[in-house]
């Protein structure tokens, strides 16, 4: 499904990443697990194109999206919640949503959506930036899942949201994947969601990936090794 | 500076001061509306945009020659043409600008500054070669003259009651079509962060083609209505740019209800007091008044409150 083979990605002259080599198949959902500063961000960042890569490609299916501006990555089946959620603040939620509408030119919400994040109904003349967190998070999810992907990369959509909504959206992670059976990659620092929600980890050190488990035989142990400072 | 006017005298100053303020308000806003997408979509300043309503004036003198020779049982409707031409070679123009330069010069806003200077220097010296420097005006039709007469000391003439409506109804398209429309919704999520549109699936190069391209047409509009009131001349875009970034800045460059409402307080403003005043000096008491409004409100009259 998703395969990312040999991606280098650098700021002006140091490299970032080394040559990251990632693969996901359909309905998979693989968490990408580091500390801060370890290449997480710029990873989910390069694959939907907000910030260019030095070499390798990203195929997703028998497409090649690494030349792609971001936009025709979206139409080519990537969809990207990025990290601190990035919803158009004065924007209404409605209005956030149908912007993910834009790439395929579809017309309508669907009603699914509003069946995942019931509270996203409620709130759709509200403006976006007048939202709390997690609603903001639901909304990002939202403005994601219309655009119809086969794959949805979430950069740590854990970050600043309460405990207890964390629960719930590993709750929904797992609903979306089920309805929709798309693939998911997840960038995360709290190891107990990523257990919720993983079919597999991998670990980035300095921009490498230093370990692969999956989640059958996971021992919490190992990877909150990688995750302690 | 009241004294010597009775009060009845002083009503009709005000009403017809007001009023010529209106028309005034008109060729600002549609200049201003322009200026203030391009500006907020793209982070252009446009200094081209004075030359842009010209080509709109110069439009409609030529639409005015072709109606009178070719069709002059109809001359009367020579004007709804115009607009129409006016708007569509602004728009082609803006369009033909942004694909030719403007996108080379995205995120190096002073490189535009200077750019978009040339091609207002080049645009004036193309309408010198081709219009010559001296003025041109239009005839007005018929149907455009006279005035309405409100009382013995007020009367309001019907081409700028005609001018008014003009803007009115383009600036309610403009504003329905941020609003209500997708290409709107893909203008306002590029604005506020171009990249996450970008990832969200809208295609930013796109949109600031059409911005460009409609904000360029709208001001070829505001000329269209400038022949109504003033003649043409390949410098007459120059007088208006400087009133239109103050009108932009002060009201808020991320508003377009800012825009309106600081079009219509400098406009009144400085049409009242230039009855009271000579021209000049009610444009410093305007700037004045002004810089101390910005002094006290940096961001503009309006400004978007919410959680960020």
């Amino acid at each position: 499904m998703l395969e990312v083979s040999n991606l280098s990605v650098a700021y002006g002259e140091s490299e970032v990443l080394h040559g990251i080599d990632l693969s996901a198949a359909e309905g998979e959902i693989v968490a990408v697990m580091g500390r801060n500063g370890m290449g997480k961000s710029t990873l989910m960042k390069s694959l939907i194109g907000m910030i260019p890569h030095r070499a390798g490609s990203i195929r997703l299916g028998d497409a090649d999206l690494s030349q792609l501006p971001s936009h025709r990555r979206v139409e080519g089946g990537l969809a990207f919640v990025p990290q601190g959620r990035m919803i158009f603040p004065s924007l209404t939620v409605e209005e956030n949503i149908t912007t993910g509408l834009i790439a395929h030119g579809d017309r309508t919400i669907p009603d699914d959506i509003y069946g995942l994040f019931p509270v996203l109904h409620d709130m759709r003349k509200r403006r976006g930036g007048n939202l709390s967190g997690g609603q903001q998070q639901q909304l990002a999810i939202a403005r994601a899942l219309v655009s119809k992907p086969r794959v949805l990369l979430l950069d740590e959509p854990t970050e600043g949201i309460q405990p207890s909504i964390i629960k719930d959206m590993a709750k929904v992670l797992k609903e979306i994947r089920r309805m929709m059976n798309l693939t998911i990659v997840v960038s995360e620092q709290v190891l107990s969601f990523a257990m919720d929600v993983a079919d597999r980890f991998l670990v980035i050190e300095n921009g490498r990936f230093v370990d692969e488990v999956a989640a059958a035989d996971a021992d919490e142990g190992r990877i909150a090794a990688y995750l302690s400072v | 500076m009241f004294d010597g006017y009775t009060a009845s005298e002083l009503v009709s100053i005000f009403v017809m001061q007001g009023f010529a303020g209106l028309i005034l308000f008109s060729v600002f806003l549609l200049m201003a509306l322009g200026l203030a997408i391009i500006f907020g979509q793209m982070g252009v300043i446009n200094m081209a945009h004075g030359e842009f309503m010209i080509l709109g004036a110069y439009m409609t003198y030529l639409t005015s020659h072709v109606f009178k020779g070719a069709f002059p049982g109809i001359y009367g409707a020579y004007f709804l043409v115009a607009i129409v031409v006016a708007a569509l070679a602004g728009a082609a123009l803006g369009w033909l600008l942004e694909w030719a330069l403007i996108r080379h010069l995205y995120h190096r806003p002073l490189d535009t500054l200077l750019a978009t200077w040339g091609v207002s220097m080049i645009l004036q010296q193309i309408y010198r070669s081709i219009f010559g420097a001296r003025e041109v005006g239009v005839e007005l039709p018929d149907w455009l003259m006279g005035a309405f007469h409100l009382s013995d000391t007020i009367e309001l003439p019907v081409n700028g009651v005609f001018v008014f409506a003009l803007t009115a109804a383009i600036s309610t398209i403009i504003l329905f079509m941020m609003f209500r429309s997708r290409w709107g919704l893909q203008v306002r999520a590029v604005v506020q962060n171009r990249p996450m549109a970008g990832a969200a699936g809208i295609n930013g190069t796109r949109v600031d083609r059409m911005t460009f391209a409609l904000g360029c047409g709208v001001a070829s509009i505001a000329g269209a209505a400038f022949t109504m009131i003033g003649s043409t001349g390949p410098t007459a875009g120059q007088l208006y740019i400087v009133d239109t970034f103050l009108v932009v800045v002060f009201g808020g460059a991320q508003s377009l209800f800012g825009t309106i409402a600081s079009a219509f307080s400098i406009s009144q403003s400085q049409s009242s007091l230039e009855f009271f005043m000579s021209g000049s000096m009610a444009k410093v008491f305007t700037l004045l008044t002004v810089v101390g409004i910005l002094l006290l409100r940096p961001q503009g009259l309006f400004v978007l409150k919410m959680r960020k």
